[in-house]
């Protein structure tokens, strides 16, 4: 039996927050009363190592899209730290930034939102590598992500409302995979595709991760899905990180009430078979 | 799971139902019977053509599109009801629970009115009888704080609550049949159990029929007693849940229960696979000819290609040329994947 989560100890992450604290202004009226900032996340430290798969579950609002946003460099922390490859990626210089950015690459849940509906695939697919400024041989290259994430080159003369939800989500992983980044971030990445494709994108995911040694940060509400792709897992609840395990520990012992939660939540076929899926 | 009683009449009978506009046919004619009391889902896709079917029941289709064939409910034909009969029936003898509750509540009308309305419209209730009648609705409903509730605008509660107002709305007038179209699919997963605990208790007691819709097999599972899978706008299996779940005939309904997460295929190790479905769904404008689905199916044969599998008659039915014969596949069972 592989031990993912043990050999991994001993290499240093590749991508790490540490003991980051992200509060939000409420300047417009809130709902629940007048306060002036809201913690979004609680002294957060997470981290992936290099080929290594984990996840991050939590129920809506537990702070898991703000993590995501802080990981990529969508955002800055208000306190703590991002470190990419051992380095603070906000202290450095440009070159350090640059190289950070192109390293760490996201995919969205909505594939139909995430990519431009008036450009075709090819356009779409170029687009990291004008942004990040990436010399090379840009058709060879879309050609090779292409191949990749099993779509044909007729893909690249079409737009974006040509293809089904789960093709899209094969081209918006083909586009993070453009820059040829280490880190892949992908939030909710199944969860608005149909069931058969679903399984498909999972493992998609997973044969990346195995074949170009991709770390992968993989973000959703379903621990199930999450167990499935990745090694360890750290459940989040209301802005902070209550418990981090393999996804079997924490199907068969979860510990904090979060976790939980979240396994009392998973319904089976089994159960609903047996009669004891809602009891 | 509940008995349908057998001396009521059925609580819906489709006929050859199609639904199509000028240019597209999304339902390709189906049958099925819903007895009193009944529970059956409806499993598909995007694009199989499930909501339509539920929106054709309910007399909702969307401008251009059209249903033909025959649905018997409460002794009319709703295929031809016109607008007018449908807003009478709507709500009293079927009601249907949306996927997305806050798109469907009105965002400036507080909640104990926009329920305490239905029954209003329906019975002869006066205005204080209808909003008691509410209260005591939202308690059926577990609702915190009904009293309060009463005057909250769909804004200032959960998902979760709204989603058990529009179930307490749905139910208001006692209906025959509740139609729930993807009930939890817009709620965090941790609150789905919750909801979907309120809404068979609710259907049980008031031994009313539950046609639920979903593309989620544990959902089913857990709530129904027979299941229709739809692909391509036709069933192509149908049955008691138990028999087409453990051990499925047509390869469609095999392979979304292959490509569920459980936690046995996790248990493996990190090189576990999940099985798929190769390909998509057809665009119902290029649907493949003979089967829909043999283009994704390993079974396939040149008759799939070319002629369309009917589906077979009795309780226990697969349209597939080649079914699944019982005991054939020793991983056809849910949840075990080698």
């Amino acid at each position: 039996m592989t031990r993912p989560f043990d050999e991994h100890h001993l290499t240093p992450p590749l991508l790490e927050m540490r003991q980051v604290t992200q509060t939000y202004l409420l300047n417009r009226k809130s709902l629940l009363g007048a306060r002036p900032s809201l913690t979004v996340l609680d002294n957060v430290s997470f981290d992936v190592r290099p080929g290594e798969a984990v996840g991050l579950v939590g129920e809506s609002g537990s702070g898991k899209t703000t993590l995501t946003r802080i990981l990529t460099g969508m955002e800055k922390p208000k306190q703590g730290h991002v470190f990419y490859n051992g380095a603070d990626v906000w202290a450095g210089d440009g070159e350090r930034w640059r190289n950070f950015r192109r390293s760490v690459q996201v995919v969205m849940q909505s594939p139909r939102s995430s990519l431009d509906p008036r450009m075709r695939i090819g356009l779409s697919l170029l687009e990291p590598l004008r942004a990040l400024k990436i010399e090379g041989d840009h058709v060879a290259r879309v050609h090779e992500v292409l191949d990749q994430v099993g779509m044909t080159r007729q893909a690249l003369e079409r737009y974006p409302h040509e293809f089904s939800g789960g093709q899209l989500q094969r081209i918006a992983i083909a586009r993070a995979l453009m820059p040829a980044p280490k880190v892949l971030i992908a939030d909710e990445p199944v969860s608005a595709l149909d069931v058969s494709i679903q399984a498909q994108v999972l493992n998609l995911l997973k044969d990346l991760v195995r074949e170009l040694g991709l770390s992968l940060v993989f973000i959703a509400h379903d621990l199930s899905v999450v167990a499935y792709t990745t090694s360890r897992v750290s459940v989040m609840s209301a802005g902070r990180i209550v418990e981090v395990g393999k996804p079997l520990d924490l199907f068969t012992k979860p510990q904090a009430e979060a976790t939980q939660n979240l396994v009392g939540a998973i319904l089976t076929v089994e159960a609903g078979l047996a009669g004891n899926a809602l009891a | 799971m509940t008995k349908p009683q057998t001396n009521r009449p059925d609580a819906l009978e489709v006929q050859n139902l199609v639904v199509h506009n000028t240019v597209l046919t999304a339902v390709r004619g189906i049958d099925f019977t819903l007895p009193a009391g009944g529970r059956m889902g409806l499993v598909g896709e995007s694009g199989s053509g499930k909501t339509l079917t539920a929106l054709s029941l309910m007399g909702l289709l969307p401008m251009g599109w059209q249903a033909n064939g025959t649905v018997r409910h409460d002794g009319v034909d709703l295929i031809t009801q016109s607008d007018k009969a449908f807003s009478s029936r709507r709500g009293r003898t079927i009601s249907m629970v949306f996927q997305d509750p806050l798109s469907s509540l009105d965002p400036v009308r507080r909640i104990g009115f926009q329920v305490s309305s239905v029954i209003r419209r329906h019975t002869k209730a006066s205005k204080q009888e209808a909003e008691a009648q509410t209260l005591e609705l939202f308690r059926q409903m577990s609702l915190p704080r009904p009293e309060q509730l009463m005057r909250a605008y769909p804004h200032e509660i959960s998902g979760g609550q709204r989603q058990r107002v529009m179930i307490a709305m749905a139910l208001a007038c006692y209906p025959q049949l509740i139609i729930a179209d993807e009930p939890t699919t817009a709620l965090d997963v941790t609150v789905q159990k919750q909801v979907l605990r309120i809404l068979n208790n609710a259907v049980q007691e008031r031994g009313c029929a539950l046609m639920m819709i979903t593309h989620d097999l544990p959902i089913i599972a857990a709530m129904c007693d027979t299941v229709a899978v739809m692909y391509a706008g036709r069933i192509v299996e149908m049955g008691p849940v138990s028999e087409v779940f453990r051990a499925p005939r047509h390869h469609y309904t095999k392979g979304l229960l292959d490509s569920q997460p459980t936690m046995d295929n996790i248990a493996l190790d990190g090189s576990s696979r999940l099985a798929s479905i190769p390909g998509m769904v057809p665009p119902l404008h290029s649907l493949p000819r003979g089967c829909a689905f043999h283009p994704r199916c390993s079974a396939a044969s040149d008759r799939c290609r070319a002629e369309v599998p009917q589906l077979e008659t009795g309780q226990r039915r697969a349209a597939c040329w080649h079914p699944i014969e019982a005991g054939a596949d020793a991983t056809v069972q849910a949840g075990v994947t080698a």
